[in-house]
């Protein structure tokens, strides 16, 4: 008996075999409670409609109720409306920029990086407050300046065009800084020799760039691009405070409407299956994206 | 040779003219934040508007005092940022030790599992979580803001990459020494992995320190208000005060701008690893 028990506690005791248990298990603790436990509760609540402070089963109701939902379709053309247009040019700058300071001629790259990058580290709300202010009608800097050139003011967050245009300008200006970064450091991997081949070779700029620096930095690139895109599908904050999703929901994202829809509405299930629409969304989008990336 | 650096002139030049472009719309903000934060609303949206340091500061603070615990709310915020900060370094390169170097029963599930789980949407969780945090009585509480969020996928991946290379023989080594394994991984382990730790640290008092949603959602008196969301009910106000606001803009900026540019080398390593290694 004695044995048997000293033999149970050496089990727990921390050794080579043991330790990588006791490691991770407040890892996994937090894991299952705050996320798989919540990923799951999620997909369930998404079948379930909340009403009078309980939860009843209404299978696929919610579902198919936002297939006819204008505001839902609002949202997700909103979201793809900025997905399409500010993702490619994000990249695209981040890209430039990357390249530009790659130079290894170039002086004040440090500051230049820094500086680039620094709309990056800003909390989004204090930055969307900025973007308020520059941006209103009356008053707004950027309308003064328009007015300077005489060029008539733009009601920047009260028209939907405009308003989406302003979206897309706050969140161009604080991210592509940071794709820059990741790209600047798939561009420091390059080997010098290969550029100095192509420079023997007689090749110019252009050329290598796209024959050379592009396909190689093609896993960066989608990395980016991957990442932004997810991060475009969250988008939230801009939304919430530029615009309200407004004028007549033409800049709400499918995070602020599911934000609306949980805690605004407390309709908790078809929150929940907002959120699923956007899991399905992120896991096709990243899917394509991987498929592209793997050809050639 | 001297000829291909006289080619190249005209490129050097466009390169410095875009980036400084650039590099002005990327601080321009910061600058009209500070200097806003500084002149009352009437000269912020004054025709010009006011574009230097004005003498509205103190002003600004009253006035938000008046509005916000100004001092608490600065309090939560670190408060909050670095309990979270320090708990993640713990528990992502614990985790992320036992994924480099250990071979164990389920090691290839719980990876995957983090693997997925960075790819969902924090959304998902809102709704379960704000449930989850109502029955334990957690709701409002720094706890509920931070314990949730130590399911740190990208903190554990971050660990577990770094410490890919970390060299088995010194782990051997300590090892025949008698070195017990939580004394190895203290000792000898995290002593090394300083800049891979200092890289999370920032990446994660960042993100931390500007998160809106989740303590949007969890937090409902003023008391217990993050910076982010005590700036964010300024807005609701009928007039609003620029002047104000963009001083708590600053509030909220000056620190996270601190900590960046003291340790921005660790910061951008830090994201670049997390992606190049990819």
């Amino acid at each position: 008996m004695d044995k048997k028990s000293h033999k149970f506690i050496s089990a727990f005791r921390l050794n080579k075999k043991t330790a990588p248990y006791y490691f991770m298990l407040p890892v996994l603790l937090i894991f299952a409670i705050f996320m798989v436990y919540p990923i799951i509760n999620s997909l369930i609540l998404s079948f379930n409609k909340f009403e009078f402070g309980e939860f009843h089963f209404v299978g696929f109701n919610n579902y198919k109720l936002l297939l006819h939902d204008p505001i839902f379709k609002a949202a997700l053309i909103n979201t793809f409306i900025y997905l399409i247009i500010q993702v490619p040019i994000m990249i695209f700058f981040a890209l430039l920029l990357a390249n530009t300071l790659n130079q290894n001629s170039l002086k004040c790259k440090t500051f230049f990086r820094i500086s680039i990058f620094m709309p990056s580290i800003t909390s989004l709300v204090a930055y969307s407050l900025v973007f308020m202010l520059l941006l209103n009608t009356e008053y707004g800097l950027v309308n003064y300046i328009l007015k300077l050139f005489h060029i008539p003011a733009v009601d920047w967050l009260n028209k939907p065009t405009s308003a989406r245009i302003s979206i897309i300008i706050a969140v161009c200006w604080r991210w592509t800084g940071y794709n820059m970064i990741i790209l600047l450091a798939g561009l420091k991997q390059i080997p010098a020799n290969l550029y100095e081949a192509c420079a023997i070779d007689g090749a110019n700029r252009f050329q290598t760039f796209f024959k050379v620096t592009i396909p190689i930095l093609k896993p960066i690139i989608l990395f980016c691009t991957i990442t932004s895109t997810i991060g475009t599908l969250q988008l939230f904050d801009e939304s919430y405070i530029l615009t309200q999703g407004g004028p007549d929901n033409a800049t709400i994202t499918i995070s602020h409407y599911l934000y609306n829809s949980g805690f605004k509405y407390v309709k908790f299930g078809y929150a929940s299956a907002i959120s699923y629409v956007l899991v399905i969304i992120i896991a096709i989008l990243s899917f394509i994206q991987f498929k592209v990336g793997d050809e050639k | 040779m001297k000829l291909k650096a006289k080619k190249h002139y005209p490129v050097k030049i466009i390169s410095y003219i875009f980036l400084i472009i650039i590099t002005f719309f990327s601080l321009f903000p910061f600058y009209l934040m500070f200097v806003s934060g500084t002149n009352s609303t009437s000269d912020i949206l004054g025709i010009p508007p006011a574009l230097w340091f004005g003498e509205n500061l103190i002003d600004n603070f009253n006035n938000l005092n008046e509005r916000m615990l100004i001092l608490r709310v600065i309090f939560n915020s670190l408060f909050i940022t670095i309990t979270y900060t320090v708990l993640t370094l713990l528990l992502a390169s614990l985790s992320g030790y036992a994924l480099a170097k250990f071979e164990f029963k389920g090691k290839k599930l719980f990876f995957t599992i983090i693997i997925v789980t960075l790819m969902i949407p924090f959304q998902v969780l809102l709704v379960p979580l704000y449930n989850l945090m109502n029955a334990i009585g957690w709701q409002n509480s720094y706890q509920a803001v931070i314990v949730p969020l130590l399911a740190n996928a990208f903190g554990v991946f971050l660990m577990r990459q770094n410490m890919l290379s970390f060299p088995d023989s010194l782990i051997e080594a300590a090892r025949i020494d008698g070195c017990n394994e939580f004394s190895i991984f203290m000792k000898i382990v995290i002593p090394t992995m300083k800049p891979a730790l200092g890289a999370l640290a920032i990446y994660t008092f960042m993100s931390m320190w500007g998160n809106f949603m989740w303590p949007l959602i969890i937090l409902n008196t003023k008391e217990m208000y993050t910076l982010p969301v005590a700036l964010a009910s300024l807005k609701g106000l009928m007039r609003i005060d620029y002047g104000m606001i963009m001083l708590a803009a600053t509030i909220a900026t000056i620190p996270i701008m601190i900590v960046f540019l003291i340790f921005q080398k660790q910061f951008i390593s830090g994201i670049m690893g997390g992606a190049v290694k990819e």
